[in-house]
């Protein structure tokens, strides 16, 4: 036996939908023991391609072979059995389950006939964390489990039914830097027992150190293959967008002024009233990008409700160019300067069912010239939104769209024409790229950049830490709801940074199972 | 003439994503209507009849529009159901199911009624607008309680206007049997109206459209107004944007509770005008166990019209035109006037199950092409994901 059969081919496989082809003849292969890394952007196909093979959607054209046999693959079910194992971008466990539970749901062990082996479940678990080096604790409790943790956990759920072709989504975009190598070095050891791994990602960097194979696809093709060894991120970029991209921001110099915005000793609590920020304290000058680096879920989202207006503080001030604000409305906020890309923009940057028009006035409709009087002047409005859609590139065939038949950069695009159109003092930037790809994302970075020479104080949060270290003029890390340091940009290193992330920077090893809190 | 038939196409084009659920809905139960009329013909005594579909539904429009008298009847019925159309739709579009009509237009009637007779020997133009007035700010008022709940302890309106329904009920019977309680007739009643009750419309031509009243012209003019508030002014966009995605309202700078407060108070404005209309320009007093499916129907109306404020109009012409035709296509077709509630009740279980409608006329959601189904793939995945 020379030539072993690839562990997956899909071959031509064509998926259509009215009016779009999503998967236009796409060819794959994967070895077995090898990482495959599957590079496109949003709405590339990736998505598309994997429910197929996941049997969450059937192709219109084109095989599928595992191990050379043909299948057809039915539903979810189907391809598990077959040994497919899909990680999600977001987890599937239930928080007030074991670790255990969470593994073995829909796969219970069982003794007698009713009785669930919980016993029997964690041995096994046990054997297979240890055979694959997942250290993971099967009695812990999910709510209790960081993120990186709560991957493994993921990944020991595909394993325990049996999965020899693992399919990771996005895998590192919640992960910190450090996680983010723990994990590699899990894949690496998975494929070297023998399974085969598809990677999912639009990280180039990740790619490159990780992958075996690349395969880029761009609008429903593929576009190229790469031996990591032989490319270079430039090249893959341009695979991925088609033109040229300029992937580090050319962010010249900044020339600070007076401060802008102040917070002194701000204190916060969640709807829990659990107090998620603490003693944080900071200001951003004019001219000034402040950018705040953590792992998602450590204060940052109540310490952002908090200076727009949308939560309470219990203690502490804010204010902005000496006005205080501590504790004032969204509106009065806004009033007085501030403008705010919210990290949900589904939840809160725009009304999907709304035109387009409606959502770029959602924050000033009630202002002249879009209003008189409490009459809404509809020709003044669709007249502005004309000229935003053509000064932000906001691709839609008219104004009157709406915003949810946008594609996820599109509508940031609708958000950023928004807020950045109002002149603001204070800018604060929530998650700006996330889900973005490459285009939309370096579009929004040169914008932001031109409203800092304006004069604009900035204020960026961002759980990839890549696009901190870019843009930022000061780096602060939050760490359980403090700011546990402010560093200057110049000085800091990804390293650096990243153990603060991490640890807070105190001596405190991690646990080494990973338990948070 | 071509581009007569171009801009018909267009127009209907644009139209489509909005009346084609309604319009299949409505031709649903017609065909359902008709298989129970038929096999209810196998149990009459002039046996299987497979023409009696048809004679139901040429008696329903004859009775409907078979003359101006018809016609009138029609509108006057379709009147009530225009302002408590609005008042659902309106709270539809602040993102609240209010139940509550019936209550609303009950409390607004016999408020109207009531205070209409008392002053009855006053002068018409102050006694008729005090009335309306009266029945109007009691119909808001009923709005505003379930609107202050939720806004200030988060009680769902769908609960809290139900029990005001039930209240509203009582009050009334109190009312009719208590202060306004006026003897002299053979059963409770409350007093005649005089110069309370609203005037007819004039009718120079002589058409005989002497039982169109005031409250018509109310409604039909209430239907644009209610428009231009929704859709052309600052506060109706706040309205909508609550109701449409209240976290992106808060992030925007809007009150959140007070919209609440203030949309279940205009909502309960537009049912208390109804009641009003209805009681001071046709059934002119009330009785302790005033019956009426008003607030009921209103909801279908709401439903059927898509919120849309013209849609209602011509849905609340629909029903009123069921209802209108009924008596006439009993006395035609022998079928009792219930089918009429058959057909309505099949229209309102149609549209709740859309997907049956948009199977059997093979509709597609109401966006288009490809970034509908970027947007539902990504919908979809994210349900997938998690």
């Amino acid at each position: 036996m020379t030539e072993q059969a690839p562990a997956l081919e899909m071959h031509g496989i064509t998926k259509r939908y009215p009016g779009v082809v999503a998967n236009d003849g796409i060819d794959l292969d994967l070895r077995s023991g090898e990482i495959h890394a599957l590079l496109g952007e949003n709405g590339a196909g990736k998505t598309t391609l994997m429910n197929i093979l996941y049997g969450l959607a059937s192709p219109d054209e084109g095989e599928i072979r595992l191990d050379g046999a043909a299948v057809t693959i039915a539903d979810p079910a189907d391809a598990i059995a077959r040994g497919i194992g899909m990680v999600h971008q977001h987890f599937m466990l239930v928080p007030v389950m074991t670790v255990a539970e969470n593994i073995m749901l829909g796969e219970e062990s069982i003794r007698g006939r009713i009785f669930v082996d919980g016993a029997e479940a964690s041995r096994r678990i046990r054997a297979l964390a240890e055979q694959f080096g997942l250290a993971v604790d099967p009695d812990a409790r999910i709510d209790t489990l960081s993120v990186g943790v709560q991957q493994r956990v993921e990944i020991l759920k595909a394993l325990y039914r049996d999965a020899r072709i693992l399919v990771l989504d996005e895998p590192t975009a919640v992960l910190t830097p450090s996680e983010t190598e723990e994990i590699f070095g899990i894949l690496r050891r998975l494929v070297g027992e023998g399974h085969s791994i598809i990677f999912i990602s639009h990280k180039l960097n990740e790619v490159m150190a990780i992958a075996d194979r690349i395969t880029v696809i761009r609008r429903g093709r593929v576009v190229g293959s790469r031996l990591p060894g032989e490319t270079s991120e430039e090249e893959l970029a341009e695979l991925m967008v088609g033109r040229e991209v300029q992937l580090t921001v050319d962010r010249g110099e900044s020339h600070p002024a007076e401060p802008i915005l102040r917070v002194g000793d701000l204190h916060v609590r969640d709807d829990r009233g659990h107090e998620t920020v603490s003693r944080v304290s900071f200001e951003i000058r004019a001219g000034e990008i402040l950018g705040i680096a953590g792992v998602a879920g450590n204060g940052q989202e109540e310490l952002v409700q908090a200076l727009t207006g949308l939560r309470k503080p219990v203690a502490g001030s804010i204010s902005i160019a000496g006005t205080d604000l501590t504790g004032a409305s969204s509106r009065r906020v806004a009033e007085a300067g501030l403008s705010h890309v919210p990290g949900d923009r589904h939840r809160f940057g725009l009304v999907l069912a709304f035109p387009i028009a409606d959502n770029l006035v959602l924050t000033s409709y009630y202002r002249a010239p879009f209003a008189r009087g409490i009459a809404r002047d509809d020709a003044a409005i669709s007249a502005w939104a004309e000229d935003e859609v053509a000064r932000f590139d906001i691709r839609t065939p008219s104004a009157t769209a709406l915003a949810g038949t946008l594609s996820g950069g599109n509508q940031q695009k609708v958000i950023v024409a928004r807020e950045f159109s109002r002149d603001p003092k204070v800018l604060v930037l929530d998650q700006p790229t996330r889900g973005l790809d490459v285009g939309s994302a370096e579009f929004i970075h040169r914008q932001t950049i031109a409203k800092r020479d304006a004069g604009t104080a900035v204020l960026l949060i961002s759980a990839e830490l890549d696009e901190v270290l870019e843009l930022s003029d000061r780096i602060g890390v939050m760490f359980r709801g403090e700011l546990v340091a402010i560093v200057d940009a110049e000085s800091a290193s990804r390293e650096e940074i990243g153990l603060l992330m991490a640890t807070g920077g105190r001596e405190a090893r991690p646990d080494p199972l990973g338990r948070a809190g | 003439m071509k581009r007569l038939m171009t801009r018909l196409r267009t127009g209907w084009a644009r139209a489509k994503p909005f009346v084609a659920v309604p319009l299949g809905a409505i031709a649903l139960a017609m065909f359902v209507a008709s298989i129970i009329v038929l096999v209810s013909t196998f149990f009459t005594d002039t046996g299987f009849d497979p023409t009696k579909p048809f004679a139901v539904f040429i008696g329903l429009f004859g009775g409907a529009f078979g003359g101006i008298d018809k016609v009138t009847n029609t509108i006057v019925n379709a009147t009530p159901l225009i302002l408590g159309g609005l008042a659902v739709g309106l709270g539809f579009k602040g993102g609240l199911f209010n139940i509550g009509v019936q209550g609303q237009f009950l409390m607004g009637a016999v408020f109207a009624v009531g205070i209409g007779a008392m002053l009855a020997s006053a002068p018409a133009f102050i006694a008729m607008p005090v009335a309306l007035l009266v029945g109007t700010a009691v119909g808001a008022f009923w709005g505003f309680i379930p609107g202050a709940l939720k806004a200030w302890t988060g009680a769902h309106e769908v609960v809290t206007t139900i029990m005001l329904n039930f209240i509203g009920a009582s009050i009334v019977a109190f009312l009719v049997l208590g202060p306004f309680l006026t003897e002299g007739y053979s059963f409770a009643r409350t007093g005649d109206l005089g110069n309370s009750g609203l005037p007819t419309l004039p009718d120079p031509l002589g058409l005989g459209l002497d039982r169109l009243h005031l409250g018509v012209l109310i409604a039909v003019l209430a239907v644009p107004i209610v428009w231009w508030f929704l859709e052309r002014t600052t506060i109706g966009f706040e309205i909508r944007t609550v109701g449409a995605n209240p976290d992106a309202a808060r992030y925007a700078g809007m009150r959140p509770s007070f919209l609440i407060m203030l949309t279940m108070t205009l909502s309960g404005l537009l049912a208390g005008l109804a009641g009003s209309v209805e009681l001071l320009g046709t059934s002119q007093y009330m009785v302790a166990s005033y019956g009426t499916t008003v607030g009921w129907d209103s909801i279908t109306v709401a439903l059927l019209g898509r919120s849309n404020p013209v849609g209602i109009l011509l849905s609340a012409i629909l029903l009123g035109a069921l209802r209108a035709g009924a008596g006439a296509m009993q006395i035609e077709a022998h079928i009792p006037v219930e089918i009429v509630d058959v057909i309505q009740a099949v229209i309102l279980l149609f549209l709740a199950a859309d997907v049956i409608v948009r199977r059997v006329f093979r509709i597609r959601e109401a966006k288009g092409g490809i970034e509908a189904v970027g947007a539902a793939t990504e919908t979809y995945a994210r349900k997938v994901a998690g």
